[in-house]
């Protein structure tokens, strides 16, 4: 029981980076960007984080002050979030206004995302005087609680409910408003005209141009918290190069499975995460079939593909104009 | 004066964007030309403002870092070459616009192949290990491409997800191989492989580690070119890749072409695993692979599948790569300083395209 | 003070090197409806587009009520009180009639769907159209969309309409519901642009007409002073003897036949119910129906590109050499029969060409697996497409030249002349002059008599009756996949073929 328990908030843990940026992907997909740079985003939100909080307790420690935690996690928000944005920016401005092959560019962002997150993830080290040294206790004690601790001692709920930082939680409103927003209002419509055919957006009087960036730049801000999820809450304020690993693609990969609807990715998120840790609670393990085990995501999500390849109602399809630029006078 | 001033009518201008219809190829370089140069302005900037060095010092130290011994000279050799077989094992698939993001995984199997026979077959007599190495190699690899080439022919299944997904399925592999393969025991890590004996290694030529590298790759090269251009089922895959339609009607058996051509291109992966355990580190992590498959990618794309262009482009990247290597580790940075400076140099290249297939027009616009 | 809703003066936009509209001059007035005349290309929808926002002139003014203006993009056309109804629809498939018709417009941000429904309703009522606001794009009739795009814009309140080719794809009968609502429009003071080159349509409909001739305007006059004979003359330019050379087949003899064909598409419905005919050599057998009643598939199942689900198809080779069954055969082997496919989808380029590929690559379509060798044979293709271009009159710099840069009739032309070459013994070709002007449409004309003569089994799909009627020797229609008669073309009228179009039972002996 206890095990399963520990399971349940391991797998917990798991998810919520890939419910970030499976929200964050599915908002940028709507306006019909595919963005393969999505991974590369989530290290840079997670270094970009981290160094704001990393600096900002620093130079309140040379001060002599103690750090404030509220002043942390707001440096940290601000970094990670600045950062991401940026990443979306160059991703947008390369793809909408200069036309670029989008999985070329996307490609290009995460190969310059993770090499931004190593590269100022082992400076920071180093200035913090080795690898795995930085530390953000401040911050990162803010970032890891909620609510009280009496809340968490109630018995089974406590922990797998009441045991999270608020960005756990942020993850899931996150995903119902972004629900919300495609669904209930008339921006989420005409971002869905976007995705399914500019030229017609366009005819309709809807800036095209600016529902995709909009919704890029959005998407790329809401991945973006999912590295921070991972350094903050799951780390617990530091860095490890390559740790968070290849969570940005297994995002994208959701995005296929929930139907481009962020409520589904909720559960997709659960399930991706469960399999993600699932060598750790499986008994019977060796060294080498613990590595078997580790392909599970993996493999479940081809089966995914594979299976939902078949499926042909329109609503289920990937927005219609997804991956291709769009060019007004195209004739 | 005033009345001067209301003679004179109004005038704005409104910019829109006109596709071009042909630009001449001096033209078209020359844009090029101004993304690269900019793009090592750039470059230079972010190196200055980590660094604090004089910029000229600071591209002298990657010249010197690329090129500077002899030794960093062939290791820039050795990396370009790998790269530009990726690149060249991607051409089919991507002219048949099927998205293999999983030269990584190709790779990686074809490498773990040619490290098992390594490892098993140290007492095969040298040539036929070596030859058992390349095919093994090319049929693992060759596997790793099947798989989504066969269900994208018959479910449509989306192949860059299906590829992606394969490339760690493929680094679990190498990870579960490490556990028998380790040495020294505890280490994780695999060392090299036969140093003393050398065997199933490329072997030396004309005094020169990486000939035999380089003679594979110049080889599969200018095949893959001949068999694009001129080969019956470089055309097929043409026009698959133009119109699924058009290829119909022609009466091509598409699912058949896919399939083939999938095997095609990710044979060559595989091959470039066997290039880089066999031919170069004589050893296999999970980083084997590195990244070039997806580095390979943005080649093939970049030099629009031309394979001059893509050896220009490899060899752009990887000297400034190997370039950024050395002043990172000359200022005490870390290596993946370099991974930032492909992404800018990668974002500039793209960028410019967009000036060669358009151009930003001005339309005056009186008004009364 | 001006009283027209719109004025056009010196409008010029080109494409490249393509001149589409020459210093165009227009003048709309409140409360008329003009029709805009020009035959395919004469750059119509070119005009239309910049008054929607969809171009931007290059040089020339605007003016509306007066007022110069610069249209640059949908929404200042909406804001101007313009809405464009397009040929191809602008909808979302995946969303709502209603959801369609609000898309872009201003509002709270919080979408109340119920309200908008039952405003749509009320609009809907008011015209007397038939639309169900909660019914997805997907879902709907062809008529049911352009019913849609035309409440979209009465939704936003437009005071000038612009219906681009609206009855192109309806049935003669939703085409006078359409008339009818456009005429209670009119009465309710809006103006109304249509776009058309059917000539009875704008003797019935129209107030005024503006002829356009390759891309210049060459005259406006009052309907009631205009005939067909006049509007023509305008169109076209030179009066032209519209009679095609029809000769008498020559001893036709059976060559293909089918017998009870049902064909399904993916998503699983008939598409083709139950069809026997036969097409004779020496003959041209025309095929009518309005676009997509089976046409495109009727075609594709005799050339093996979409598998049938019941029934033969029989080819009778000439010398009486045994029958072959098509239905059992891969495309290659049907085209070894020759049996050849001249198919032109919408866009064209989509099936017959790759757009990308020079004159050259495109001729190896049909015959790059000639030889043995594992590298194909360019130098053929090469010369053919030389041949083609010099003997077709292709205006093309070379045979280097991507067909995409080429215009739609020299597009046309390689790709009838490319069939042609294969010496085929039956051609099928559909929609062979759509985008065409006179000129070419006629060499393509000549080239199907031509290929008749030499007792070749044509049929061709196409949808200007009075061309079929002068073409063909017989016509087959098909309404909802099913022939709903095989008439003499000789002895049918337009009225006839109507009829049988829209499912008015009647079969003619053969």
């Amino acid at each position: 029981m206890n095990l399963l328990l520990t399971f349940i908030v391991a797998a917990i843990g798991q998810a919520v980076p890939l419910l970030y940026g499976a929200s964050g992907e599915i908002v940028t997909e709507k306006s019909g960007n595919l963005n393969l740079g999505i991974p590369g985003i989530m290290y840079m939100g997670g270094i970009s984080g981290l160094m704001g909080a990393f600096f900002y307790e620093k130079s309140a420690i040379s001060a002599g002050n103690e750090p404030n935690a509220l002043i942390g996690v707001l440096c940290a928000l601000i970094g990670c979030l600045a950062a991401s944005f940026l990443g979306g920016l160059i991703y947008s401005f390369l793809t909408i206004s200069l036309r670029s092959n989008q999985n070329v560019v996307g490609l290009a962002l995460t190969t310059f995302g993770v090499g931004f997150g190593n590269f100022f993830g082992g400076s920071i080290s180093k200035i913090a005087g080795g690898v795995g040294q930085i530390s953000v206790k401040k911050t990162a004690s803010f970032y890891q609680t909620f609510f009280p601790e009496t809340m968490k001692k109630i018995p089974i709920l406590g922990k797998i409910i009441f045991s999270y930082g608020f960005l756990t939680y942020l993850s899931i409103i996150i995903a119902v408003i972004a629900t919300w927003y495609l669904t209930k209002t008339r921006k989420g419509l005409n971002l869905i005209a976007v995705g399914e055919d500019p030229a017609v957006a366009d005819a309709a009087g809807i800036n095209v141009t600016k529902y995709k960036y909009g919704s890029t730049l959005l998407g790329a801000m809401i991945a973006g918290l999912g590295g921070l999820y991972f350094v903050m809450e799951y780390l617990g304020g530091t860095w490890s190069n390559n740790g968070f690993g290849d969570r940005g693609w297994l995002a994208i990969a959701l995005v296929i499975l929930a139907l481009w609807n962020p409520v589904n990715a909720i559960w997709g998120s659960l399930v991706f995460g469960a399999l993600y840790v699932l060598y750790i609670y499986l008994p019977g393990q060796t060294r080498a079939s613990s590595e078997l085990v580790k392909m599970l995501p993996y493999v479940v999500t081809i089966i995914v593909l594979i299976m939902t390849s078949k499926r042909n109602k329109p609503e289920n399809q990937p927005p219609k104009s997804l991956g291709r630029a769009y060019f007004r006078e195209d004739r | 004066m005033n009345e001067k001033a209301v003679n004179i009518k109004k005038e704005k201008y409104i910019r829109h964007i006109v596709k071009r219809d042909v630009i001449s190829k001096k033209k078209a370089w020359f844009i090029r030309l101004i993304a690269v140069v900019l793009s090592l302005l750039v470059s230079a900037v972010v190196i200055v403002g980590i660094t604090k060095e004089n910029p000229l010092s600071v591209y002298g130290g990657i010249i010197n870092g690329a090129v500077g011994t002899n030794h960093r000279l062939w290791t820039t050799v050795r990396e370009i070459v790998v790269l530009l077989l990726i690149a060249v094992g991607l051409v089919p698939a991507f002219k048949m616009r099927f998205w293999n993001l999983g030269a990584e995984g190709q790779i990686l199997i074809g490498a773990v192949a040619s490290a098992a026979l390594m490892i098993y077959g140290k007492s095969i007599p040298a040539p036929l290990l070596l030859t058992l190495i390349i095919v093994c190699s090319m049929l693992a690899g060759m596997l790793w491409g099947l798989l989504p080439g066969i269900f994208k022919a018959i479910y449509n299944t989306n192949e860059s997800l299906f590829t992606l997904m394969l490339n760690y399925v493929a680094m679990q592999i190498v990870t579960f191989c490490i556990v028998f393969w380790e040495n020294p025991s505890g280490s994780n890590s695999v060392g090299i492989i036969n140093a003393a004996t050398r065997a199933g290694w490329f072997p030396r030529a004309f005094g020169n580690e990486y000939f035999m590298n380089i003679v594979i790759v110049v080889v599969i090269t200018v095949a893959i070119s001949v068999y694009m251009r001129y080969s019956k089922q470089g055309y097929e895959i043409a026009v698959v890749g133009e119109s699924q339609n058009t290829a119909r009607y022609a009466g091509i058996d598409v699912k058949k072409v896919m399939i083939r051509t999938m095997m095609i291109s990710s044979a060559i992966c595989g091959l470039a695993g066997a290039v880089i355990v066999s031919g170069a580190s004589h050893t296999i992590s999970t980083s084997t692979a590195g990244g070039r498959g997806f580095t390979a990618i943005i080649v093939a794309w970049m030099a629009n599948m031309n394979p001059l262009g893509m050896l220009l482009v490899s060899t752009f990247l990887v000297f400034m790569q190997q370039g950024s290597i050395q002043i990172a580790s000359q200022y005490g940075l870390n290596e993946n300083a370099s991974d930032i400076i492909t992404g800018i140099l990668i974002f500039f290249l793209i960028g410019c395209e967009f000036f060669i297939h358009y151009r930003i027009e001005k339309t005056k616009m009186e008004e009364m | 003070m001006s009283t027209n809703a719109i004025e056009l003066r010196g409008v010029t936009k080109r494409f490249g090197s393509v001149i589409a509209n020459d210093h165009v001059n227009l003048t709309l007035e409140k409360g008329e409806i003009l029709s805009i005349l020009g035959e395919n290309g004469s750059g119509k929808t070119t005009l239309m587009n910049m008054l929607s926002g969809i171009y931007f002139p290059d040089e020339g003014q605007i003016l509306i009520d007066g007022k110069e203006v610069a249209i640059r993009g949908p929404k200042d056309a909406f804001q101007l009180g313009i809405g464009m109804i397009h040929q191809h629809f602008k909808l979302i498939n995946v969303l709502t009639a209603a959801q369609n018709i609000i898309l872009g417009l201003s509002g709270k941000s919080r979408l109340d769907m119920k309200k908008v429904n039952k405003d749509v309703s009320n609009l809907v009522e008011k015209y007397g159209f038939d639309l169900n606001p909660e019914e997805k794009i997907y879902n709907m009739s062809v008529s049911q969309k352009q019913t849609v795009e035309i409440v979209k814009v009465l939704y936003r309140g437009a005071d000038i309409l612009i219906l681009d080719e609206p009855t192109a794809v309806l049935t003669p009968q939703e085409t006078e519901k359409l008339f009818a609502v456009l005429r209670k429009m009119k009465e309710a003071g809006k103006s109304i642009i249509i776009i058309t080159h059917k000539l009875n349509e704008v003797l019935e409909i129209s107030d005024r007409v503006a002829v356009l001739r390759k891309g210049s305007s060459i005259g406006v006059v009052k309907t009631s002073e205009a005939s067909v004979e006049s509007l023509t003359e305008m169109m076209v330019g030179e009066k032209v003897d519209l009679d095609i050379q029809r000769s008498k087949p020559k001893s036709p003899e059976k060559r293909i036949e089918l017998r009870g064909v049902n064909v399904r598409n993916i998503e699983g419905q008939d598409v083709l119910k139950d069809i026997s005919f036969v097409a004779n050599s020496g003959e041209i057998l025309g095929i009518a129906g309005i676009s997509g009643n089976g046409q495109k598939e009727l075609l594709e199942s005799i050339g093996g590109l979409i598998p049938i689900e019941s029934g033969e198809i029989l080819y009778y080779p000439p010398n009486d050499a045994p029958v072959e069954k098509l239905s059992e055969k891969t495309v290659q082997e049907i085209q070894k029969l020759k049996i050849s496919l001249s198919f032109v989808p919408e866009d064209r380029l989509g099936m017959g060409l790759v757009g990308s590929m020079n004159l050259t690559d495109n001729m190896m379509i049909r015959s790059y697996r000639g030889g043995r060798r594992f590298f194909a044979d360019r130098k053929s293709p090469k010369l053919l497409a030389e041949h083609i271009v010099a003997k077709l009159e292709v205006a093309t710099p070379d045979v280097n030249t991507p067909v995409r840069r080429l215009s739609g009739g020299n597009v046309q032309k390689i790709l009838v002349g490319r069939e042609i070459a294969t010496r085929p013994n039956v051609l099928m070709v559909a929609y062979p002059v759509r985008g065409l002007d006179i000129n070419s449409s006629y060499t393509i004309y000549n080239l199907l008599n031509e290929q008749k003569e030499k007792g070749v089994a044509v049929m061709c799909v196409g949808e200007d009756l009075d061309v079929l009627l002068q073409l063909c020797d017989r016509i087959l229609v098909l309404c909802e996949g099913k022939i709903s008669g095989i008439v003499d073309a000789n002895k049918s009228s337009k009225e006839e073929l109507g009829m049988l179009m829209t499912g008015g039972r009647k079969v003619s002996s053969k």
